[in-house]
């Protein structure tokens, strides 16, 4: 009976889910398609003469495709200069934030000591702060300590996060105790359990962890714009930002061609890593 | 084991500190050189945590019962307590009561868009396996990884009187309006750019907690005969509400703090139709108004604060 009576059913339901799904596949393609115009958009642009972005009505397809625009970029506008303080800000940023915020996450998930909780509630409350917030009196703070324009100053405000904190401290408290009782029986001190013990078993946190600092490192404006007065310490979106309101504001391909160039490292790096960027997003919620 | 429980028992005892004998006075020692190496781990994170992040919140948080202006950098401690006078000031001045309007209109816009947008795209993407599911996930995250600078440049040009979507528009017979420098039309070109640069973030999270709904659930409603809608509207979604409210929370949060598109698009105009709560802040801190910018951020810090406090109210619960 019961037999009879799904039998019809799963099979008329078939093709029906078939073409359900061949349509929000189409529905999907199309949204992508829109999605991703303003990235085909900028690149087309970036290999425009300047007279064919003033044409209107604009043309899609280049018509004199030219490398003019990149061409500046990395001659007389100094590219690589800034593509170099970006990476060498993001990578130290990065390593910092590694080495830091696992130390403090060990001692925060595996050792008692007074003034503990204050800690680890000092962490989660700046965790909710706005950047504005802080802002003005950490350019005060920073011009106090003499470090203006200087990669200390781009570094040093970011070289930790209550972020990075609380995703170690999240991660090791998972670490079975049992294991660094082993480790302090065979006499390890705790730096030595540390390295040898609980770093290698935080691959995935710290993966996520260096993606996300490396990200918000590359991307991050406001403060390096700040901070970076002369032209020698500028990074990739400081350069950019301050071109496109300067005497260029209008020149869209040269403009455009700088945003390429912002974009397609991180685009790189994030079509690579796709998995553990996306992990990332899924386990702390956050980009 | 013995070493986890003898540090305890060490608190009870050890605390007469001197006397002198062995065991007690060794293990108050003991305990001390524990704090110290616990201390000693977190002291980097410590020191730039509190010269980077605890001095300038609370110097802010001083700062908005002061009224403090550019010209006391050089002596902080010769300005004059006000109280609550620059709270006050600012919810006398009609600029920041139209912030609040706009963040207010940012928010209760954008969220709702973004939400519906996340969750169609995931309910899409759940369907399917494969290549092809991550090829659609990494195109619709894609603009989640870009520099807010990079992107405005582009959109800024789409957004011209004469520029791309209007040149759209045209071929539909629709005649656009010129989208950053019209009053009526500023805010929702940064909302459609915020959802644009949005989405993907909720897209995953609501990816992840799809993937968590049990299959059999659906599958019976699927034998029950319940409609798509239905199953969506009766079954998917209730299971999925802890994920969408951690989802509503957490971008809320960001959109709260509304300012990188309006400092990169549209610089708070036209005629502050742009003019977010942050944004506000932004521009008093540069008119040196310290005071008044620090009680400003406060505000919008403690609307946060309550927000993030029911986020962790939220994840607590899903334990």
């Amino acid at each position: 009976m019961t037999l009879t009576r799904t039998a019809p059913r799963t099979r008329s339901a078939r093709p029906r889910r078939l073409s359900g799904r061949a349509t929000s596949y189409a529905v999907l393609t199309i949204g992508l398609v829109l999605w991703l115009v303003p990235f085909v958009w900028m690149v087309l642009g970036s290999v425009k003469t300047q007279g064919e972005i003033l044409r209107r009505p604009p043309t899609w397809w280049p018509q004199a495709p030219t490398a003019a625009n990149y061409a500046q970029w990395f001659g007389p506008l100094d590219f690589w200069h800034f593509f170099g303080n970006s990476l060498i800000v993001a990578l130290v940023t990065v390593l910092g934030n590694l080495v830091f915020c696992s130390m403090v996450g060990y001692a925060l998930a595996k050792m008692d000591f007074p003034g503990k909780r204050v800690l680890f509630g000092a962490v989660m409350i700046t965790l909710m702060v706005p950047g504005v917030v802080t802002f003005v009196p950490l350019f005060v703070m920073v011009s106090k300590l003499g470090l203006v324009n200087s990669y200390p100053a781009l570094i040093l405000p970011f070289v930790t996060a209550p972020l990075g904190v609380f995703l170690m401290r999240q991660f090791m408290t998972g670490i079975p105790d049992a294991l660094l009782e082993a480790a302090r029986l065979d006499g390890a001190g705790e730096w030595r359990i540390f390295r040898g013990v609980v770093m290698p078993l935080c691959g995935p946190p710290l993966a996520t962890l260096g993606i996300l600092t490396f990200l918000g490192s590359w991307n991050n404006f406001l403060w390096p714009l700040v901070a970076a007065q002369t032209e020698d310490m500028y990074t990739l979106p400081v350069a950019l930002s301050l071109y496109s309101t300067g005497q260029n504001a209008t020149d869209y391909g040269l403009l455009l061609a700088g945003s390429v160039l912002v974009i397609a490292p991180i685009l790189l790096l994030f079509v690579f890593l796709q998995r553990w960027f996306i992990r990332g997003v899924a386990t702390t919620g956050l980009k | 084991m013995t070493a986890t429980l003898l540090p305890a028992a060490g608190t009870r005892t050890g605390s007469g500190g001197g006397d002198g004998r062995r065991g007690p006075g060794t293990f108050a020692a003991a305990r001390r050189r524990r704090a110290l190496i616990a201390w000693g781990f977190a002291l980097p994170f410590v020191l730039v945590f509190a010269v980077f992040m605890v001095v300038p919140i609370v110097g802010s948080f001083a700062m908005s019962f002061t009224d403090f202006t550019a010209r006391d950098i050089a002596s902080p401690f010769a300005v004059d307590a006000v109280g609550l006078q620059q709270y006050l000031t600012l919810f006398r001045d009609p600029r920041f009561l139209t912030s609040l309007g706009v963040t207010g209109v940012f928010v209760v816009v954008g969220i709702p868009v973004t939400m519906i947008v996340a969750l169609a795209l995931a309910l899409a993407l759940n369907s399917g396996k494969g290549r092809l599911v991550s090829f659609f996930r990494v195109g619709f995250y894609a603009p989640v990884v870009t520099s807010i600078v990079a992107v405005a440049v582009v959109w800024r040009y789409i957004l011209q009187p004469d520029g791309l979507l209007n040149t759209a528009l045209a071929a539909f017979g629709i005649h656009g309006p010129n989208w950053l420098n019209d009053p009526a039309f500023a805010l929702p070109s940064l909302i459609l750019m915020a959802v644009w640069r949005n989405v993907g973030t909720l897209m995953v999270i609501f990816l992840a907690g799809l993937q968590a709904v049990p299959e059999d659930v659906t599958e019976a409603a699927i034998m029950d005969g319940a409609s798509p809608w239905r199953r969506l509207v009766s079954v998917t979604l209730p299971l999925l509400r802890p994920t969408l409210l951690l989802g509503a929370v957490l971008i809320s949060v960001g959109y709260l703090q509304f300012f990188e598109e309006a400092f990169v698009m549209t610089k708070g105009g036209p005629l502050d139709s742009t003019l977010s709560v942050a944004y506000y802040t932004y521009q008093q801190f540069g008119f040196g108004e310290y005071g008044l910018a620090s009680a400003a951020s406060y505000v919008l810090f403690l609307v946060i604060a309550l927000v993030s406090l029911l986020q962790f109210r939220l994840l607590r619960s899903k334990d």
